[in-house]
């Protein structure tokens, strides 16, 4: 009895390394399910104190955008310059703004 | 300023339990069943061996109590110096120390006395070793036909070394008798889970010479301190 | 270096946009991503390399783990447990890296398994004396940081981002074991003996893992291309003698080459041949320990295999159980 079953799959790690900030991808590991993935993310990532929180998703469940949208997805809001503070101009010596 | 005496048979029995198990548990290393575990094994074994630094400072010094005592002289239980076996040998004797361990340190770091200030420290890192061994009872109590079989193999085996854990220690201000029974209902509610039995055989060796708290351990115990301590004691005196 | 081919340029199939695209990120100093496209080639040099970054890590362990049990203080007792332990975390990082690549760790450690997939020679060396953990911290762990620190700026995303990370680690490995060898060689006689004993036969196996001359290399033009590699293999190797020999000195510790000797013209350290016949025999598997340690990994996944099979059961009736109490709500 050996073969595909005893592949555990993989899971993508996020930590916040501490509290007032988000998570942030790790890296990955392979575990048989939810619960031993958060212990294993623990003991492999979090080893130095690196943080006080973490995530585990299932590799297979994320959805990501696809480098072939590249243009579509990201290059419209490039020509937005309106949508940041610096594009305006305000009179001199006003404040708080 | 106020001087309290070091309960000192106490502080070696919980250090010996501890450097001893750290020991068997850092025999793993290279060895373990998957990747992950190689790191959680270490991170257990890495626990106990701060815990027993810990308590032998208390005492004297750590090295001259870890590698210059004889084997007669260890207090440890000798649930912890069985061999590591098979995975599942590895996690019942893990299941039963750590519920105990647990259980002590809870109890212990209520209290007034030295020892409070470790157990209190420690319980955290115990109550991660307890959920390791539960999970992995879990997993391999409702896993495969195998490793049912194998789990409860372990747990019968182990069975005779855990009534030592309930003799009183000299110093050690818990009451055995219900410290005994919080550790079965334990136990037993995690082996329950796992769909295994709890095992009903002798808790205990029937031999009146006594076991580790005597001072009386078994046999492979002899041969890993021997290649604990050879390369301290080859060089008296040396440091490292 | 004229001649180094262009980053892309291996691959004659692919549509001369993404080729385009690929080169520009790469001579721009950009990191290439896992979904990004690539080269056949870039993806095939470094699985490789990840791969064989990987198991050399996990290979590693065993021998430093071979005195664990025997380390003569618990401190050093501690410090080698969570050395071990790291290389076992790195082992993880790396294979990680090397999954976004699209193979999977279990088809990685199967070529490793099965002899098809290569790790460091340097683990096919046995570690005889407790003072093999200092001389391998310090020398087998130097030579390491010093190929490793560069690859914090591959080219490839995962692969640098796991090495900022196993880099940071690592300087705690190197300086353990160079506090150790300190402690020995200041220590007593046979102490001193010890230490000198292992820096002698660790040197030159340190020296060899920065891989063959430049000019017998084969896969190093095409790396740099591809700015994989940064530095060369006879380059990085001067790099490390100069560092080592003022770090000798204060050890109190000769290093075990005649012909070293300060080149005042050059600026570095001039050192004598490296012996490649013994290099490339270690490397065919003939080395001291090969067998050893491939034996005892494949041992380790063959006995664990009831573990993981007995996990991912469980896992399954979890996943069963719960979707029945849902079509029973």
């Amino acid at each position: 009895m050996s073969g595909e079953n005893t592949d555990w799959p993989l899971w993508e790690v996020f930590v916040r390394s501490r509290r007032g900030l988000s998570h942030s991808h790790a890296g990955s590991l392979h575990a048989p399910d939810a619960t031993m993935a958060l212990r294993n993310a623990r003991d492999l990532f979090t080893r130095r104190g690196e943080g006080v929180s973490i995530w585990v998703v299932p590799a297979a469940a994320i959805t990501a955008s696809s480098p072939d949208e590249k243009d579509p997805f990201f290059e419209p809001a490039a020509d937005k310059t309106y949508r940041h503070p610096t594009f305006y101009t305000i009179p001199e010596g006003v404040k708080h703004l | 300023m106020t001087t309290t005496t070091v309960p000192t048979t106490a502080a070696l029995s919980l250090a010996d339990d501890a450097l001893v198990l750290s020991h068997r548990l850092g025999e793993w290393i290279g060895h373990a069943p998957a990747l992950e575990e190689e790191v959680a094994l270490a991170n257990i074994a890495l626990d106990l061996l701060g815990q027993a630094r810990f308590l032998y400072s208390m005492v004297g010094d750590e090295d001259e109590l870890a590698y210059l005592r004889e084997e007669r002289a260890f207090r440890n239980v000798q649930l912890v110096e069985q061999p590591n076996g098979d995975f599942a040998t590895t996690i019942a004797r893990q299941l039963y120390f750590s519920c105990y361990q647990g259980l002590l340190y809870a109890e212990l770091a209520a209290t007034e006395g030295e020892l409070a200030a470790l157990a209190a420290r420690a319980v955290k890192e115990v109550a991660y070793h307890q959920d390791h061994a539960v999970q992995w009872t879990l997993r391999l109590g409702d896993g495969t036909p195998e490793s049912r079989t194998r789990m409860q193999r372990a747990l019968d085996a182990l069975w005779r070394y855990t009534g030592e854990l309930f003799a009183p220690v000299e110093g050690l201000p818990v009451d055995p008798g219900a410290l005994r029974e919080r550790w079965q209902d334990a136990v037993g509610a995690v082996i329950r889970q796992a769909t295994l039995t709890l095992p009903d055989g002798p808790d205990h060796t029937p031999w009146a010479a006594g076991a580790g708290r005597q001072g009386i351990h078994t046999e492979p115990f002899g041969r890993m301190l021997a290649e604990m301590q050879h390369l301290h004691r080859a060089h008296p005196g040396a440091s490292w | 270096m004229t001649t180094a081919p262009a980053a892309g340029a291996a691959d004659k199939t692919a549509p001369a946009e993404l080729v385009a695209e690929f080169d520009a990120v790469v001579s721009a100093d950009g990191r290439v991503e896992p979904r990004d496209w690539m080269p056949d080639a870039y993806r095939t040099t470094l699985i490789r390399q990840i791969a064989q970054h990987a198991h050399s890590e996990i290979i590693g362990m065993q021998p430093e783990a071979n005195w664990i049990t025997r380390a003569p203080s618990l401190r050093r007792k501690a410090i080698l447990i969570a050395k071990v332990q790291d290389e076992a975390g790195h082992g993880l990082y790396l294979y990680g890296a090397a999954e976004t690549l699209g193979v999977s760790r279990e088809e990685l450690l199967d070529k490793l398994h099965s002899g098809r997939q290569r790790y460091s020679s340097i683990f096919n060396y046995p570690t005889l004396t407790w003072a093999d953990m200092g001389a391998i911290g310090w020398l087998v762990d130097g030579a390491a940081i010093t190929n490793q620190v560069p690859l914090c700026r591959c080219s490839y995303g995962p692969y640098a981002r796991a090495m900022v990370r196993v880099c940071k680690e690592e300087s705690f490995h190197q300086r353990q074991g160079y506090e150790l060898l300190h402690t020995l060689s200041h220590g007593t006689e046979e102490q001193h003996a010890m230490a000198q004993d292992a820096v002698n036969r660790w040197w030159w196996p340190s020296l060899m893992m920065f891989g063959p001359p430049d000019d017998e290399s084969a896969h190093s033009a095409q790396s740099m291309a591809w700015r994989i590699k940064r530095h060369s293999n006879d380059e990085l190797r001067q790099r490390f003698v100069d560092i080592c020999v003022p770090q000798a000195e204060a050890l109190g510790l000769t290093l075990p080459d005649p012909n070293l000797r300060w080149n005042e013209e050059r600026g570095r350290w001039d050192f004598g041949a490296i012996d490649w016949e013994e290099f490339q025999q270690v490397l065919r598997g003939n080395g001291p320990c090969n067998e050893q340690r491939l034996n005892q990994r494949r041992t380790a996944h063959e006995e664990g295999a009831w573990v993981r099979e007995a996990a991912a059961a469980y896992a399954a009736k979890q996943l069963t159980r719960t979707g029945q109490e849902a079509m029973a709500v």
